[in-house]
């Protein structure tokens, strides 16, 4: 027999024994009763079992201890303690933890900086500049402070077009009037920009003149104070012309010029901008290597400075696509922060796009099979919203949108994040029983 | 994972190039390892025999995903939620879609809280060939009273299999819950600093998975998560509290990127699937009900794409639910698959020589959407998916994916005759492609009708263009 042995030695001996109780044991030789420090395996029954033998054996020790001399453990039983192992054997204090996480170190490139808008100050006539980028971390990290919120610049359009019901219906008043409608964004829609499509350029359209187009540039302008973007028809064709007059027409007034692309003459848009001090939209579809490729050329070919570059990597809507768009964005993003210098540009978004879904303004699903869709008037404006705060959380940074109830959501969810909306605090501890 | 290049994994294998995993060699299985498409099951003799015995504990140590993987409920249905070993998803994908469960209230009438119920679980939307579904049911304990909740709890299983979480910091509470689904595998929320002895015991006596909650502090939320891990619970879900708007719903954002990002650099202690309670937007004070469901919904997606594994919700209104379930979708779905079918001609229902034809890309989510539309309608028809590389009619025609010579090419290989096939040698293009018509009809030989811009409205335009004059 060993001279020491601990109770949990003897639990060890008896485990997988289902011994419930110890009937007739005696114990001989020297023993030194260890209650505490009871390791893995432990067995709160079979120890209960024990605890009962051990406090009998305890009080002969100490009556021998007394009488005697013998050495008697401190680990002397105290008869509660197996009670406390069988209480609660698994759970005694917290282990304390400290939570601790490190930054990015690997993000130390800066986004660039852009301007949109010209001041007084700088030669312009708006009442006030927006600046995009200038991001060190992805949108809305702990790693580094983001310098510049999220803009929304909201779409106007040179003659009346097709939209979804629930989006017409703020506008079918000024919809013959860009001015109006421009100013009908900035007044009541809380517009920071606003883009003027220029539409009725495309040949199959209106073909409207470069030169009778740039006048409804004009007639922004001078309607509202805010920076302006200025989109073509997307008829590559006839948009390097279009967008060149708008470019003269707004000299000195830091437009943005949407866009070059691959498919046209980005070379007349690019110069344009230099030449009447604008800002180029670089636009490309979903693909990081043609959006390298195109800033390279805007860059080297055509000399457009860097703090003269906003990049558009394509807008896909949610359920058609946003997959695609949301990555390619956050790629170009984490690409762009670990020092892709082709890449290290704000970025925008046709947040409209979503519009394009069937579930924004379709009546109901086609498909019996379908849950009930409910009212599609609910239904669009959200979809603009997820649409727009995924890729404000993959990166971007300018949003092109239509409904007001999008822009008004869209900039409390962004802005939120950006740290600027201030709120009475919520007591949330007690969420379960909420009457809601 | 802790090793990431299939040279690493490939030590752990038998090296033999058996192939009986369906693999050419240990090394292609190797690389299927690193990318999560095969798993160690796969290879037999690591399996089966008993010399591998360790090197087979000791990869799947070495394979184990960053974040913790649980599982709430059982069967079919059953959330498997955590399994991340990425922070973006194109670096991998991200596993295991955020699980939305949707709310009921002890204290509701019997009759309101079935239908809520069914409504939860019926809910479905088709996408791209498939339904997209709601994941389970959160049991509030809002009357605070075990009878109550153990009530509630059992109508809520009797009316559906779908998973359960239930929900009260009190421990005699739980364990009435408990009692009643014991064998289902809920998910308990929650063990705080107050209850934690109680609510672990129960975990472990029931041996079900269990939420550790601390309000915007870490430090406790981690002291809890090892607690109960050093105890033997290894099925633990993090709660870091979810503030609904101002500076504290940054704070929750904040808290939830540097809980995954700590757990994904290998801090184990917090290496644990994430809940967010979106559900919280409806103690905010917004009064008007369609802009609180929309709240819930910016928070839903906020915690969809940075790392909430589970949520629980509130709203049911489709404008609500409809954008969430289709944002979990598009974050899960793996970059690496391109989503599209193969090109070929396919047959939708029953069609013949009078039936028409049609044709598409071969995007998934095009192809399927068509074809859900006109099957649903019950129109016999011919389909053919042109191969544009996975992209939208719109896009591909634009980009020059989509062209008359592409969908000649297509009907050669699927072998379609259009002069013998069918007896109207006719076809019908989408209208987002309505340019091609003219290259259409002379590469084509053929009479091409410009169909409706969203196929959606195919059976409309049927009535009016079919069959062709």
């Amino acid at each position: 027999m060993a001279k020491k042995m601990k109770l949990t030695d003897i639990t060890d001996m008896f485990a997988g024994m289902d011994v419930e109780a110890l009937e007739g044991v005696t114990i001989e030789g020297d023993i030194e009763l260890d209650l505490g420090g009871l390791g893995g395996g432990f067995d709160p029954m079979l120890a209960a079992a024990l605890g009962q033998e051990s406090a009998v054996l305890a009080q002969h020790f100490a009556r021998i201890a007394g009488m005697f001399g013998y050495p008697v453990g401190i680990g002397g039983p105290a008869a509660a303690a197996p009670a406390a192992a069988l209480a609660a054997p698994k759970f005694k204090d917290l282990i304390p933890a400290k939570f601790d996480v490190a930054n990015m170190a690997d993000w130390a490139t800066p986004i660039q900086e852009v301007r949109i808008g010209n001041t007084s100050a700088d030669g312009g006539s708006r009442g006030k500049a927006v600046h995009v980028g200038g991001e060190k971390a992805l949108p809305f990290y702990f790693d580094a402070e983001m310098p510049n919120r999220n803009q929304v610049t909201i779409d106007v359009f040179d003659m009346r077009i097709g939209l979804a019901k629930a989006v017409k219906q703020n506008y079918d008043e000024v919809m013959d009037s860009p001015g109006e409608w421009a100013k009908k964004n900035v007044e009541q829609f809380n517009a920071d920009m606003i883009t003027i499509h220029l539409i009725s350029t495309d040949p199959l359209i209106k073909d409207t003149p470069a030169k009778e187009a740039a006048k409804v540039v004009e007639e922004v302008l001078q309607a509202v104070d805010v920076p302006i973007a200025i989109g073509g028809s997307g008829n590559p064709q006839k948009d390097p012309e279009v967008l060149a007059k708008a470019a003269e027409v707004a000299e000195g007034e830091r437009c943005l010029l949407a866009s070059a692309s691959l498919n046209l003459d980005y070379a007349a848009i690019a110069e344009a901008a230099l030449k009447y001090d604008h800002d180029v939209l670089s636009w490309t579809q979903l693909d990081m290597n043609s959006q390298k490729e195109l800033n390279r050329k805007l860059m080297k070919q055509c000399n457009v400075p860097r703090e003269r570059i906003i990049m558009d990597p394509t807008t896909a809507a949610l359920g058609y696509g946003l997959d695609y768009a949301y990555t390619n964005m956050e790629r170009i993003r984490l690409a762009a922060l670990m020092g892709d210098d082709e890449l290290t540009f704000p970025m925008s978004s046709g947040t409209t796009n979503a519009w394009g879904a069937r579930e924004s303004w379709m009546v109901g699903s086609p498909l019996k099979e379908d849950s009930d869709w409910g009212p599609r008037e609910y239904r669009g404006p959200i979809w603009e919203i997820v649409t727009g705060l995924s890729l404000a959380l993959a990166g971007n940074d300018l949003f092109m949108m239509m409904h007001p109830t999008s822009v008004a959501f869209l900039k409390k969810a962004t802005q939120t994040l950006f740290g600027s909306i201030d709120a009475e605090p919520v007591d949330i501890s007690n969420w379960i029983a909420a009457e809601v | 994972m802790k090793i990431n290049s299939p040279l690493q994994a490939y030590k752990y294998l038998p090296q033999t190039n058996c192939g009986e995993c369906g693999e050419p060699t240990c090394m292609a299985f190797a690389s299927k390892l690193i990318d999560r498409s095969g798993k160690t099951a796969d290879c037999p003799p690591l399996v089966k025999e008993k010399k591998f015995a360790k090197k087979l504990a000791e990869l799947e140590g070495l394979l184990a995903p960053e974040i913790r993987e649980v599982i709430i409920g059982v069967g079919e249905k059953a959330a498997k939620i955590g399994g991340d070993d990425v922070l973006y998803r194109h670096k991998l994908t991200f596993f295991n879609k955020t699980k939305m469960f949707f709310d009921v209230a002890d204290n509701m009438e019997e009759a309101a809280l079935v239908e809520r119920v069914k409504q939860i679980a019926d809910f479905r939307k088709f996408y791209v060939g498939n339904y997209l579904l709601l994941d389970g049911v959160a049991v509030r304990a809002a009357s605070g009273d075990p009878a109550k909740f153990a009530a509630a709890v059992k109508k809520v299983a009797e009316t559906t299999d779908l998973p359960l979480i239930l929900c009260s910091f009190d421990p005699a509470v739980l364990k009435a819950g408990l009692e009643v689904v014991k064998d289902k595998n809920p998910l308990l929320y929650a063990a705080n600093k107050d209850n934690w002895k109680e609510v672990g015991e129960l975990a472990l006596e029931y041996k079900v998975p269990v939420v550790v909650s601390a309000l915007n502090d870490l430090d406790a939320l981690k002291t809890l998560a090892k607690t109960l891990a050093e105890a033997g619970i290894q099925d633990i879900v993090l709660d870091p509290g979810t503030v609904p708007v101002g500076k504290g719903l940054k704070d929750t954002f904040t808290n939830f990127l540097k809980i995954r990002r700590a757990g994904i650099d290998g801090d184990v202690e917090i290496a644990y699937p994430i809940l967010a309670l979106p559900f919280t937007a409806w103690m905010a004070g917004i009064e008007d009900p369609v802009s609180a469901s929309y709240w819930e919904t910016v928070m839903a997606s906020m915690f969809t794409i940075r790392y909430g594994d589970i949520m629980i919700l509130h709203s049911m209104e489709p404008y609500a639910v409809l954008p969430e379930m289709h944002l979990v979708d598009t974050i899960y779905t793996d970059p690496r698959t391109p989503v599209a079918v193969d090109g070929a001609m396919y047959k939708v229902g029953s069609p013949t020589a009078d039936s028409p034809v049609f044709f598409t890309t071969n995007f998934a989510l095009t192809y399927y959407t068509v074809e859900s539309d006109i099957a649903s309608n019950g129109i016999d028809c011919w389909l053919l998916a042109v191969d544009t590389d996975g992209i939208g009619v719109e896009a591909a025609v634009a980009g020059g994916q989509l062209t008359a010579d592409k969908v000649k090419d297509a009907f050669d290989k699927s072998d379609f005759d259009l002069k013998k096939d069918v007896k109207h040698n006719t076809v019908i293009i989408p209208g987002l492609s309505a340019r091609l018509q003219g290259d259409l009809e002379d590469s084509l030989s053929a009479s091409i009708k410009v169909g409706p811009m969203d196929s959606g409205r195919i059976p409309g335009w049927m009535e009016k263009n079919w069959p062709p004059q």
